[in-house]
């Protein structure tokens, strides 16, 4: 890794490395996507990393963590490794898991990334019961559920956040508010009232959160973390964040009429790396040189990673009816 | 084999439970009304006097969410038992069910294991209607990554009961009320019987009857009432819909050349359905007729009595089916079906027959 001032485990430097590696492989998965080789939908995290990177800094490996369709993000903050990401968008046999969900389905349970799951809302039961089965082992583990901001419209994020509550589980819920769901705006779909109002309505604790700034993010995980350990129950963060590009595909779409140019301009000057850079060059942390080092050492092993998915083998057919029965 | 009791199926399922939840402290039990005093019908009576109180889970009235988090404890190394008082009450977690604990041990590339049993009671009787006595096991027979079984016999209840608990896979347990009532030798203690396929009842040579659940009693007296009559009928429990075994009825039918199914569902779309068109397929060439399906008719279930009347197949009308693939004479099926009518000595037909409490 590139030379800092002797900060490497400096906290921003490693969380702005963070949300570098995955800004670069999502701009790279949007720019090759045309060669149709990635032949499955993506749905890009571009402009959210402060709050996969923010919240996944406080957890250990042995913490565990739920995500829906948009998970590449979560996927490589918790540790998930970026060739298996590849190769498992590529449709490949060495993928993470195997080809069998490509984009929307990312898992490495070895690292605590249990399960995506791309029905909206599906899989915030599961990380409630993970939990559930986490503290009735006792072994202090906490569990993250990502869900967006429509998942509050589903009932079953009301009947988890009831038993998580009723149960004092050690689960956070963390809401990432882009407000859209596809191209319709949270204020067409929800009254104004705040979304963490929903949340403590259940006697959920709740934090509403810069989701662009990463240190933010952190903090207020870290709070999250410490109350689950500490037997004191879930928690919901609200980080309020944008997506940059379409809700599915490598494009940007703000001329097709849903959202305005001046909308994503405006969010853009909040963008989450370019914040947390500016912070750093400010406090004299890093400069110009060290930027492209990293963004050039981040480069070499993204191209790796491309040409590992590339070159993988496709699955055997045959195999494609294996484990739908465990043994 | 050790000793056994003579006991209902309910209480043979709850014995089930019990000998297998204190064998494996991970196994926990998840219904709505954990600890009521009615205890789902007594299948969960007294397990709180075996198990420590955080393994028995009150279910907030929150099907889909619970069946959820069922599933979260699952991929952590629990084994969920959750008991719902209606199939009806699973279709509020269709969404877990099938897209989660059906697929995630398919789409982890066996990762994941998601060792659950769902348990769901088919309320059928007094006048209990078009939404609390739906017999659906073809839904969740439809989906791959899903076992599903419909233990008829007290026997089989209690082994097949521990065996489901004890899979790796999500098993759907579907009840139907009134087998809770039949009783039979039960052997006691831990013993499992494998989910591996359909059981032979009744052993005949001039047809054979595939049935499941509530439907193998009615198939049964059919057939002994046949066979005092001098027709032998093969006779088998399904017992395991999913995944299907049809090799021992194909075996059953090259010899005897007629299939007759039974449902307790509906029968277009049914589990006979499936059977019918699996038979028609292996034993083309063996089969002497055209299979017949017995099952519900075309429309949701009336509460009236009056209503009622003819919805569900019956021991007379499996007798005269199956009479009637014989080809005897109306004299001889007129005779079968008076002597089942008989015998029911003029019992409402919203009520169980006292025949079908066994023992068997």
């Amino acid at each position: 890794m590139a030379q800092t001032t002797g900060l490497e485990n400096n906290p921003d430097i490693v969380d702005f490395t963070a949300m570098l590696r995955i800004r670069l492989v999502e701009e790279a998965i949007a720019e090759r996507y045309a060669e149709q080789e990635m032949r499955c939908p993506v749905h890009l995290s571009v402009g959210q990393e402060a709050s996969a990177v923010g919240v996944c800094a406080p957890l250990t490996d042995q913490d565990r963590m739920y995500s829906t369709h948009r998970c590449h993000a979560h996927y490589l903050a918790k540790g998930g490794g970026m060739k298996e990401m590849l190769a498992e968008i590529y449709g490949k046999a060495e993928g993470c898991i195997g080809g069998r969900g490509g984009s929307m389905h990312l898992a490495a349970p070895e690292v605590g990334l249990m399960s995506s799951v791309p029905i909206v809302a599906s899989a915030i039961p599961l990380a409630a019961g993970t939990a559930l089965s986490d503290k009735l082992d006792g072994n202090g583990r906490v569990t993250v559920s990502f869900l967006g901001d429509a998942c509050v419209e589903e009932g079953v994020f009301h009947e988890t956040a009831n038993f998580a509550r009723l149960h004092d589980l050690p689960v956070i819920f963390v809401c990432e508010n882009n407000l859209y769901s596809v191209y319709t705006r949270l204020d067409a779909r929800q009254p104004n009232r705040p979304l963490t109002a929903l949340a403590e309505a259940h006697g959920v604790p709740s934090e509403q959160v810069d989701g662009n700034d990463v240190a933010l993010v952190r903090a207020a995980t870290a709070r999250a973390v410490d109350r689950a350990r500490g037997g004191g129950g879930p928690t919901f963060l609200l980080l309020d964040t944008y997506r940059w590009r379409e809700h599915c595909g490598p494009n940007y779409d703000n001329h097709i009429g849903y959202r305005t140019e001046a909308e994503f301009e405006e969010w853009r000057t909040l963008d989450p790396l370019e914040r947390t850079w500016a912070s750093l060059r400010n406090l004299g942390l890093a400069d110009d040189d060290w930027r492209a080092e990293v963004t050039k050492e981040l480069e070499r092993e993204i191209d790796d990673a491309f040409d590992f998915a590339k070159s993988a083998p496709l699955p055997d057919p045959a195999s494609a009816a294996v484990s739908v029965y465990a043994e | 084999m050790s000793a056994s009791n003579n006991q209902s199926l309910g209480d043979a399922i709850r014995d089930g439970l019990t000998e297998v939840a204190k064998r494996d402290p991970s196994v926990l039990f998840f219904a709505e009304g954990v600890q009521d005093p009615a205890a789902l019908f007594g299948t969960l009576r007294d397990l709180d006097k075996h198990l420590e109180p955080s393994r028995l889970i009150e279910m907030p009235i929150a099907e889909n969410g619970l069946i959820g988090i069922a599933i979260g404890a699952a991929m952590a190394g629990k084994r969920p038992v959750i008991s719902l008082q209606r199939v009806e009450f699973a279709l509020l977690a269709m969404e877990q069910i099938l897209n989660n604990a059906a697929k995630i041990h398919y789409v982890s590339n066996g990762l994941h294991k998601v060792p659950i049993v769902i348990r769901m009671v088919v309320g059928r009787g007094w006048g209990q209607g078009p939404e609390h006595s739906q017999s659906l096991e073809a839904i969740f027979s439809h989906v791959p990554g899903l076992k599903v079984i419909m233990p008829a016999f007290a026997a089989d209840a209690k082994g097949m009961m521990i065996a489901a608990v004890e899979d790796n896979n999500p098993v759907i347990c579907l009840e139907h009320r009134w087998t809770h009532y039949a009783s039979g030798e039960v052997p006691e203690g831990y013993y499992r019987e494998p989910l591996d396929g359909p059981k032979r009842v009744r052993s005949g040579d001039n047809l054979t009857v595939v049935a499941t659940s509530y439907m193998t009693l009615e198939a049964i007296r059919a057939a002994d009432v046949l066979a005092d009559l001098g027709h032998s009928i093969d006779v088998f429990d399904l017992r395991v819909l999913r995944p299907l075994n049809v090799d021992p009825i194909a075996a059953s039918v090259a010899r005897t050349g007629g299939l007759l199914t039974v449902d307790t569902g509906f029968a277009k779309f049914g589990i006979g359905a499936e059977i019918a068109a699996e038979i028609t397929t292996r034993c083309f060439g063996e089969l002497k007729a055209a299979p017949v399906r017995l099952g519900l008719p075309d429309h949701p279930t009336p509460s009236s009595r009056g209503l009622v009347r003819g919805f569900y197949p019956d021991a007379a009308r499996i007798a005269r089916s199956c009479a009637e693939m014989l080809g005897l004479p109306e004299e001889t099926i007129a005779k079968a079906e008076a002597r089942i009518l008989e015998e029911r000595q003029g019992l409402p037909i919203d009520v169980p027959d006292p025949f079908f409490k066994g023992p068997f």
